[in-house]
């Protein structure tokens, strides 16, 4: 997690973008902004835009309309000025699977125009870095997965830019990966890098981000804090698990009491649950009539609603909403993905 | 992060333009030439295959192929240069459906490098292996006693001829990889293309023997004006009396000079558009 620390500005500023691939309207009108040193995440499922937006803001593809600024540059007048300044690891691995992982970040530097000896110290600082001085030598073809990406976002940090874009950063990789990918980033982070990633885990998009925009079918649908749209969604509630199942009926009364409101019970597990709307004096509340009618309380706690609530409640259907083939149906329309 | 990186700018004067597109080609080229070291098996389309093709029709089948006039092998190796000069298209053909699908276009076009450095390293590193290739072949062609008779000038130029038929073909291989999906599918694009035009013509037999309809293909197919261009500098030419007849057999150096030029003419510009189109996609 980062503040957005490390001086105003904003380095990612989108209005409007628009793009179309033959009939398909990847994107229709979407606004993005990241003040510097901050992390954005964009939020949708498989064909939601994500990638052809970051494709635009990495200056690999034009809009059909709207402006782009990134580090104050016009993205498509000054594009090349915008490449020196941003790194983009995409969705695929982009190595070269026949150099070594050395050769690739080489290459790289020198594609920069970094001089030939400083792109070598370089690449050997990142392999350095991402645990793969010892694999740099050997052809990336052998490299597992994981290793794979960790070359990638190497490659993408070789001109240090204080701008980063993260197509998808996890997916695919196993949860011991995912978990080490996202201690990077976070170091990243704290260095004062501006990210900007894209994400169909929220529990990503919660871990990492400071403001979120969920994107489905090429529009922007909510913008804000992880807590801002948890908040939005409405519904804090109170979880009750009784000690023991026979309380229930007082229990439920007292609950009543405390909040005005019939709770949910689940007879079997001796659950109970409430809506509340003051939060932590609802909690408090709670706790003191439970108490006083003496029911013994297994687990008590305030919850929030979920990121995975707040998509659902916002697009109208769950973020894995994917059929097997990968393709998405959306509201009974299969849409072509876009990528 | 490293004091090794320092912010470089975008170049304003054109000197410093052109100086990184010759370095970024270089850095381009460079990482083809790199793939030969880690693996060798990519150089197989100019120098595994044609070895074959050299044992195979020099031992085999030109056992029972009789050339009026002359010795098999050395009207056989002009034919199996020139093939593999054809055949070197599949290798920028492949590299380029996989930079294409596997996301590493992707990594070039978000680098502050010149776009065009993309395509000429491809094709200068295809220059570079057909190089490789034509050396290996040459040793190999000696080897089973083929000689190049006329001395080192019409040598030199039918080593010319080659290379120009195969920077041709390299640009072919550049506009057909652009459109493609799929290593399958350049390998399949090879089979179906370049066997027959490399078999229908002049590179293994005379054309003489052929029906007459696919004599009249064969004849005009610019791999047989290349063929016997190069036999004719390399003095490896064979008295065929209907072959002057037709105008490209009967001049074949400025017939393969045209034949190239007209490839070049057409297929640079096509693969400099389409790859303009891929890379703003």
């Amino acid at each position: 997690m980062s503040g957005t620390a490390g001086g105003g500005g904003v380095a990612i500023r989108a209005r409007g973008v628009r793009k179309h691939f033959g009939r398909t309207e990847a994107l229709r009108g979407v606004d993005v902004t990241a003040e510097r040193g901050s992390v954005l995440a964009l939020l949708g499922p498989n064909g939601a835009g994500k990638t052809t937006m970051v494709r635009i803001l990495t200056t690999l593809l034009r809009p059909d309309a709207g402006q782009v600024e990134i580090a104050g540059f016009d993205a498509i007048r000054e594009a090349n000025e915008v490449r020196y300044r941003i790194g983009l690891a995409g969705q695929q691995a982009a190595v070269d699977e026949y150099l070594s992982g050395r050769a690739n970040l080489e290459m790289v530097g020198r594609l920069y125009h970094l001089p030939t000896r400083a792109a070598r110290q370089r690449a050997d600082e990142l392999l350095d870095r991402f645990g793969l001085a010892e694999a740099g030598q050997r052809l990336v073809r052998t490299y597992s997965g994981g290793m794979r990406r960790r070359l990638d976002l190497a490659a993408s940090l070789v001109a240090a830019p204080p701008i980063l874009f993260l197509d998808e950063p996890t997916t695919g990789l196993d949860p011991r990966s995912r978990v080490g990918m996202w201690e990077e980033i976070e170091a990243l982070v704290d260095g004062g890098t501006t990210l900007l990633l894209t994400t169909q885990y929220l529990e990503e998009a919660d871990r990492l981000a400071d403001q979120i925009v969920v994107i489905d079918a090429g529009k922007a649908v909510a913008t804000g804090t992880p807590d801002e749209l948890k908040r939005s969604v409405g519904g804090e509630r109170v979880d009750v698990r009784l000690r023991e199942t026979r309380q229930l009926e007082a229990a439920r009364q007292a609950i009543a009491e405390a909040t005005g409101r019939t709770p949910d019970v689940d007879a079997e597990s001796g659950h109970l649950t409430v809506p509340v709307d003051a939060g932590a004096a609802a909690l408090t509340a709670v706790v003191r009539e439970l108490d006083a009618a003496d029911v013994g309380i297994e687990d008590i706690a305030l919850r929030r609603p979920t990121l995975d609530e707040v998509f659902f409640k916002l697009t109208g259907h769950a973020a894995g909403d994917l059929s097997p083939d990968g393709e998405q149906i959306v509201r009974g329309a299969r849409r072509e993905e876009v990528s | 992060m490293g004091a090794a990186v320092a912010r470089r700018e975008s170049p304003r004067s054109p000197l410093t333009q052109l100086r990184w597109v010759v370095q970024d080609s270089w850095t381009v080229a460079r990482r083809h030439l790199l793939h030969i070291r880690y693996m060798p098996e990519k150089l197989a389309d100019v120098t595994i295959q044609p070895l074959i093709f050299v044992f195979m029709f020099a031992y085999i089948f030109g056992s029972a192929i009789v050339v009026p006039g002359g010795h098999y092998r050395d009207f056989l190796m002009p034919g199996i240069f020139t093939q593999s000069m054809a055949f070197a298209s599949m290798s920028i053909m492949v590299g380029i459906v996989n930079d294409m699908s596997k996301g590493v276009m992707d990594r070039f076009r978000s680098l502050p490098m010149s776009r065009a450095a993309v395509l000429i390293g491809h094709t200068g590193a295809n220059l570079i292996e057909s190089v490789l290739g034509l050396i290996v072949m040459t040793g190999s062609g000696l080897v089973v006693g083929w000689r190049a008779d006329l001395g080192l000038w019409p040598t030199l130029a039918g080593f010319g001829v080659l290379l120009l038929f195969g920077f041709a073909m390299t640009w072919i291989g550049a506009f057909v990889g652009l459109f493609l999906r799929s290593v399958e599918a350049a390998q399949g694009f090879g089979m179906v293309v370049m066997f027959p035009l490399t078999f229908v013509a002049n590179t293994f037999v005379p054309t003489q023997g052929m029906p007459a309809w696919l004599r009249v293909i064969a004849n005009w197919n610019p791999t047989s004006a290349v063929v016997a261009a190069c036999r004719q500098l390399f003095g490896n030419s064979i008295s065929t009396p209907q072959a002057s007849t037709v105008w490209p057999l009967a001049h074949p150096v400025i017939a393969a000079l045209i034949w190239c030029g007209v490839l070049i003419a057409v297929f640079l510009p096509l693969a400099v558009w389409r790859f303009r189109w891929a890379m703003s996609r």
